[in-house]
């Protein structure tokens, strides 16, 4: 199947998951078990890495800043400006992709090859919109606030890197942080969660949803969704990068 | 009751079902038979909806499945209870929530009166004291109950089994097939059969049916299918020694 095939098929799948959902109070119940499952049992890996991640751009930032006409408030700025426009929304967007994408196909994968997926459609339930909705609502709704606490977080491992390893003042650090302080660009960042969010809950979706084989399937179709999302990404931010900020 | 007419199907250049014609009536248990690859689990996902017809009709109490609006397809899906072959059992749910699940999708009940039908369907099929397991922790025997309580929990009209003792020892495999035999006559159901299993053929099949590449090759009773002389049907039934030796005591006894 070619690539122009499969984005047909991607969007004709969405155009099934986005319809009303047949029963409300099955809905809801869903939906918090994804966030419980996509957003909350990700807390974890994201608040670990971005902290140290926030370290170490504050550290390889004032190890390359060794002017002496560069002021070390520079270390905090550049940091902001990196946590904020790249590391947060899109490095931890990229490891949710690899985290929660293939889970989500493997979750769906397994439940297509044992035909639990067949179970919902016999019984007269529009299987893509009960299994994939909650999905992408619980991650456009969650993954914002996951990538706020990424920036916080990423931010305030800069700030102790710079005070326990006396490269730079934690004084300075904060002056960079409010330097020039453009609130635009945490809409920019916002934009981003958002649209790489629902590539990371649509896409493996799509992979888990129309695998066909058994087991070494659904483990190769996580691989699969797991690159694409990645690709998806990486593309994406490229265009939204040019289309918002220049 | 259902009314199959001339029904095919293919898959890009292969051609699955070449024209089956047949009917199965209301509390009656009709088994398709037949070699793997024969066209059997086509033809049941083609009866269920799971696959779409390329020819002919299928018609449930002359409601005829392809021509649905999608109002009438969803109220017809409401009146199918399956077992599938994997029992299909979603795993992250309990076994009340799975026997429940088609309840809470499909009526206004309290929880209180799903309770009550779930734990009816789950009485049923004799089974009890398990209704906060996972399906995990379940044998295949029991796995197969749920997956019956779960189908007939909405009291369906129609049902279809694939399979239904596929994986189960001689013993549960009977036990299964006489717990969808009862249901099918207490209920009035019509239930058709997906089968390997030759015990099943002799113990429960009133109507049987035997497909051959994707043709309807022999149709009888379990009585029938003893005296039948089509070779087809012989050499699939009576492949083993017990079944041949069963058969010649029969022909022998009528005799």
């Amino acid at each position: 199947m070619n690539y122009i095939e499969h984005t047909g098929k991607y969007f004709m799948m969405l155009v099934q998951v986005f319809k009303k959902p047949q029963r409300a109070r099955v809905f809801y119940d869903a939906l918090f078990k994804e966030i419980e499952e996509l957003g909350l049992k990700s807390l974890g890996i994201i608040m670990f890495i971005s902290f140290f991640i926030g370290g170490v751009i504050a550290l390889q930032t004032a190890l390359n800043l060794d002017s002496p006409f560069i002021p070390d408030s520079l270390i905090g700025f550049a940091a902001k400006r990196s946590i904020i426009l790249e590391f947060a929304p899109t490095f931890c967007s990229i490891i949710l992709a690899g985290k929660v994408g293939s889970y989500i196909t493997s979750s769906i994968g397994a439940m297509r090859v044992t035909e639990q997926i067949d179970a919902l459609e016999v019984m007269g339930i529009n299987s893509l919109n009960y299994l994939v909705l909650p999905k992408v609502l619980a991650t456009v709704l969650f993954y914002p606030f996951l990538i706020v606490l990424a920036m916080i977080l990423g931010i305030f491992g800069g700030w102790l890197t710079g005070v326990l390893s006396g490269l730079f003042s934690g004084v300075d650090y904060v002056t960079g942080l409010q330097t020039d302080f453009k609130p635009f660009l945490l809409v920019y960042s916002m934009v981003k969660t958002l649209i790489f969010a629902f590539f990371i809950a649509t896409v493996p979706s799509y992979h888990g949803y129309y695998v066909k084989g058994g087991s070494i399937a659904v483990g190769k179709a996580s691989t699969k969704a797991v690159v694409w999302t990645t690709i998806l990404i990486v593309i994406a931010n490229y265009f939204l990068t040019q289309m918002l900020l220049t | 009751m259902i009314e199959v007419k001339d029904l095919h199907k293919g898959f890009g250049d292969v051609q699955v079902l070449k024209g089956i014609s047949t009917t199965f009536h209301p509390g009656k248990t009709s088994l398709i038979i037949g070699q793997s690859g024969s066209g059997k689990t086509v033809f049941l996902k083609t009866l269920i909806g799971l696959h779409t017809p390329e020819k002919g009709t299928i018609s449930f109490d002359g409601r005829i499945s392809t021509k649905f609006t999608i109002e009438e397809k969803r109220q017809w899906r409401q009146e199918i209870g399956m077992v599938f072959q994997g029992s299909a059992l979603f795993d992250s749910q309990t076994v009340e929530e799975n026997v429940m699940f088609p309840l809470k999708m499909f009526t206004d009940n309290a929880n209180s009166e799903m309770l009550d039908r779930v734990n009816f369907a789950l009485n049923r099929v004799n089974l009890e004291n398990s209704n906060s397991k996972l399906p995990a922790e379940l044998s295949g025997g029991m796995q197969k109950r749920v997956a019956i309580a779960r189908a007939i929990v909405m009291n369906p009209k129609y049902l279809f089994c694939d399979e239904p003792n596929s994986g189960l020892d001689p013993q549960t495999a009977i036990v299964i097939d006489k717990l969808i035999k009862e249901i099918t006559d207490e209920y009035n159901i019509t239930t058709v059969i997906n089968t390997h299993d030759m015990n099943s053929v002799m113990e429960i099949g009133e109507k049987i049916i035997f497909l051959k590449n994707g043709l309807k090759a022999w149709e009888g009773s379990s009585n029938e299918i003893f005296k039948t002389d089509n070779e087809a049907v012989v050499d699939f039934v009576y492949s083993s020694n017990l079944f041949k030796k069963v058969r010649e005591a029969y022909l022998k006894e009528i005799k």
